[in-house]
């Protein structure tokens, strides 16, 4: 018997256009916590479908309880005693919480029907086992984000899962919630269940996990245990990386404000933010994920509400109800879901590069197609955008391409403001190093940029001032000059830079 | 370079790839080469396929409208009904003084020009309402078109006390038994819907908009496209459309009757899925729906010439309804 319950070894992966696994190892000891980190891309999800069989290896090993296994599915990986609570549940909303839990193993009385009884009963003791204060009988619909995941974790012990892998589980929770959520994880232990526990968040890596794999850019950089890791150490190990000739950042003369945004707020969601963006400048606004960052490019760009705030377009005060004004006020916004709420996907790359300039390129009260034509022309050519015709539809293109239909879209409608949110998520590295270049380059030509982005490297290198938000607050604002992922880093977990002069670290 | 000559050489042969482009309308040639054959020649005479064109006018012009529906990843269920409606509204205020089933008697018939345009607006009117209810409400468009089909058919009862109102006046019935130049006026209003459509649909910003709200309504949010705007006017115009045909389906008959129309949306549907129009949304076309309008008319029509059975001939449809589809989604999951 090996001392580990799960051993990945050697594993490579690799999509089209991406290699997102390089020899990536992970391991795993009964009864523990391990917490798996790394930036966005760094291949954590990728290793995660692997171990439960979502996604095949191309190469390496997977060792169970010290017998080496292939999963040919999701289902034998649960058969297996592995299973997975996911980011994004997705219960049955009208069932039962008993219906939820033993989906798909109901137990049957002898004329072959469904015990309900026999269902509820068991799922009543799992709860009370787990201490979890639910009863077999409500409604799946109505609980909270919180309950639900507690309700995947019984599910998850009911399968005599001995291998639990949580993503990002405390992202939708409040502090209570999580308090509660890691009071299970630690009974979890006690009955001899290994979580795997995935997480971008610091505290959590210290208040909860026994040992630590961190991973970057496809590669396994390390293992450690918990009580020798320092929040410096763990960083260091998670970005630190070579940039060389990647980011392609050239200086801008600054002009005068594009945007200016003062006390912007939407409940719930951010409090009070202000911010300016003079013409050819890079604005990086960072922060973890849930921070409000997005919520308030949406909120600025009018796909959202706010409740308060202003907002002046070179230095007039502008009134921003939807997309369609702020398109005509000079705002575009490449948005972070590509296929969400980018991309036609079953629309031409023409269409996709002309929907919002089509009303600059009327004859009356028809499409100047020869106009259309020679703009995206342009496009694919000054942009390298790889497609056999115009009339391609666009979900044929691999996701670098796709992402630079969607840049060319916003370019065309000759936009003062950019604001990019991710804009290198999920796309190969040639890509990401072109998109960069495209930055620089509008930027020297006085255009204004938001870039909003995970990727620490890439917001530090390319980026004139860096805004911190943490929890729908912005923390503060640094300048490139004084700029250290450390520094962003701090601040995003909520420590407001005055707290953050007062230590030292050199 | 080198990624733009892998496409180049993964791609099919230019007669394989025209093929897959223009299956539906091969499919529709072919269609009419067999039939051709079958009736010894008898199904290519002028006066047959001008019968033909006038065969399929009606749905034909309501596929049109219930194509820009699917388009936006919608449905319009309303439209037989719409043609329910409308058609008794024209043809009660058209009744020659001496019909016997006079809805209002006493008083003249209206003039023609007048009664076409409450007819146009009453169609009208009920897309709006569609589309206010699908945008504005957010009612699903399946239930709010289903909705309102039963509403408007329970009204052309109500309204024409459950009789058909017939006897119309000669300079009505002309609209729909006339000819120009010896083609049949349905036909001509068909051609015409379609080359309106086929306008809107390439070549105005509300065309381009309506598949970008079928393909993916967030990214047409972000786009800057009023959505809600747009989604209604696609509901009005298919409204529109369903009153037009209604006018040139009761001119045609002579009569207006409240169980007119009855199925007639299936039918509209069937044209334009058998037109390539996708239920997902963002795919489908004027001239798709023309064809698939053409294919159900030739095989409806091939069958008549060859004494095939009212019962078997809806077993025949269904064939080609499904063979079609088949066909074309394959297609698609081939390219991909």
């Amino acid at each position: 018997m090996s001392e580990f319950i799960l051993e990945m070894q050697g594993i490579h992966k690799s999509f089209p256009g991406v290699q997102a696994l390089r020899g990536v190892g992970l391991a795993v000891r009964p009864g523990t916590v391990h917490g798996v980190m790394g930036e966005n891309g760094a291949g954590k999800s990728t290793l995660m479908k692997i171990a439960i069989g979502l996604y095949r290896p191309d190469s390496g090993t997977i060792t169970l309880r010290g017998k080496q296994v292939t999963f040919e599915s999701v289902h034998d990986a649960l058969s297996q005693g592995i299973s997975m609570i996911h980011q994004e549940m997705s219960p049955l909303p009208y069932m039962t919480v008993a219906q939820n839990i033993f989906l798909g193993r109901e137990m049957k009385n002898r004329l072959g029907l469904i015990d309900h009884r026999a269902i509820d009963t068991a799922a009543g003791e799992m709860l009370q086992e787990l201490k979890i204060n639910l009863t077999p009988r409500q409604i799946m619909g109505r609980l909270s984000v919180a309950q639900m995941q507690l309700v995947e974790i019984a599910e998850a012990v009911s399968r005599k899962a001995d291998l639990i892998i949580m993503d990002e589980p405390t992202s939708a929770l409040t502090e209570k919630e999580v308090a509660h959520l890691f009071s299970i994880i630690k009974d979890l232990k006690q009955r001899g269940v290994a979580v795997i526990y995935i997480t971008h968040k610091m505290d959590e890596v210290f208040s909860i996990t026994d040992e630590v794999s961190v991973y970057r850019d496809g590669e396994f950089v390390g293992r450690e245990d918990s009580v020798n890791l320092t929040r410096e150490k763990l960083i260091k190990m998670m970005v630190g990386r070579t940039i060389d000739q990647f980011f392609q950042k050239e200086n801008a003369a600054f002009g005068a404000p594009v945007l200016e945004v003062e006390g912007l707020t939407r409940q719930g969601y951010f409090r009070d933010i202000s911010f300016s963006v003079r013409e050819g400048e890079i604005f990086g606004i960072a922060g973890l994920i849930g921070a409000g960052r997005t919520e308030v490019m949406e909120s600025l760009f009018g796909v959202s509400p706010k409740q308060a705030g202003t907002v002046k377009i070179r230095g007039k005060a502008a009134k921003i109800e939807s997309p369609y004004d702020a398109i005509r006020l000079g705002i575009a916004f490449l948005t972070e879901d590509r296929k969400r709420s980018g991309l036609y996907l079953n629309l031409s790359v023409r269409d996709n590069i002309t929907m919002p300039s089509l009303r600059n390129n009327l004859n009356a009260l028809f499409i100047n197609h020869r106009a259309l034509r020679k703009l995206c022309t342009d496009a694919v050519g000054t942009l390298t955008i790889r497609t056999p015709s115009l009339d391609q539809l666009v979900m044929y293109l691999s996701g670098g391409n796709q992402q630079k239909v969607l840049v060319s879209r916003w370019l065309a409608t000759v936009p003062a403001l950019l604001i990019m949110d991710e804009p290198t998520r999920g796309i190969d590295v040639a890509t990401k190093s072109e998109i960069y270049k495209i930055m620089s380059s509008l930027a020297k030509a006085g255009k204004a940029i938001i870039l909003i982005s995970s990727e620490m490297p890439e917001i530090l290198a390319m980026s004139d001032r860096i805004m911190v938000m943490h929890e729908g607050r912005k923390v503060g604002e640094i300048g490139r000059a004084e700029a250290t992922q450390e520094k962003i880093l701090h601040m995003a977990t909520g420590e407001p830079l005055s707290t953050f002069k007062e230590v030292h670290y050199y | 370079m080198i990624e733009a000559e892998k496409v180049q050489t993964r791609r099919e042969s230019p007669v394989l790839a025209f093929m897959s482009k223009y299956s539906i309308l091969l499919i529709f040639v072919g269609l009419s080469v067999v039939i051709a054959i079958l009736s010894g020649g008898l199904f290519l005479r002028i006066n047959n396929l001008l019968n033909v064109l006038r065969q399929i006018s009606v749905i034909g012009i309501i596929a049109l409208g219930v194509t820009m529906c699917i388009i936006t990843a919608g449905i319009d269920l309303s439209s037989g009904a719409i043609v329910a409606f409308v058609a008794v509204t024209v043809a009660s205020l058209l009744q020659s003084v001496d019909a016997m089933d006079r809805l209002y008697a006493g008083g003249h018939p209206w003039p023609v020009g007048l009664v076409l345009l409450i007819g146009l607006a009453a169609g009208t009117f009920i897309g709006f309402v569609n589309g206010a209810m699908i945008s504005k409400l957010k009612i699903p468009p399946f239930i709010a078109t289903l909705g309102m089909m039963t509403f408007a058919r329970g009204w052309a009862f109500i309204y024409s006390q459950g009789r058909p109102r017939g006897s119309l006046i000669d300079s009505f019935q002309a609209i729909g038994q006339g000819d120009v130049l010896g083609i049949p006026n349905p036909a001509i209003v068909l051609l015409v819907c379609v080359a309106i459509t086929y306008v809107i649909l390439q070549h105005t910003l509300w065309g381009r908009y309506t598949y970008a709200l079928g393909s993916n309504l967030q990214a047409a949010v972000v786009s800057g496209i009023k959505t809600d705007r747009y989604l209604m006017l696609v509901y009005t115009y298919a409204g529109f459309l369903a009153a037009v045909a209604a006018i040139v389906l009761t001119a045609r008959i002579g009569s207006g009757q409240p169980g007119l129309g009855l199925g007639y949306e299936l039918d509209a549907i069937a044209a334009s899925v058998i037109g390539g129009t996708s239920l997902a949304g963002g795919l489908g076309s004027a001239q798709g729906t023309l064809i698939g309008a053409l294919i159900i008319g030739v095989m409806k029509n091939g069958l008549d010439i060859l004494n095939v059975s009212a019962d078997f001939q809806q077993v025949a449809r269904a064939i080609i309804i499904v063979v079609a589809v088949t066909i074309d989604v394959r297609k698609n999951v081939r390219s991909t």
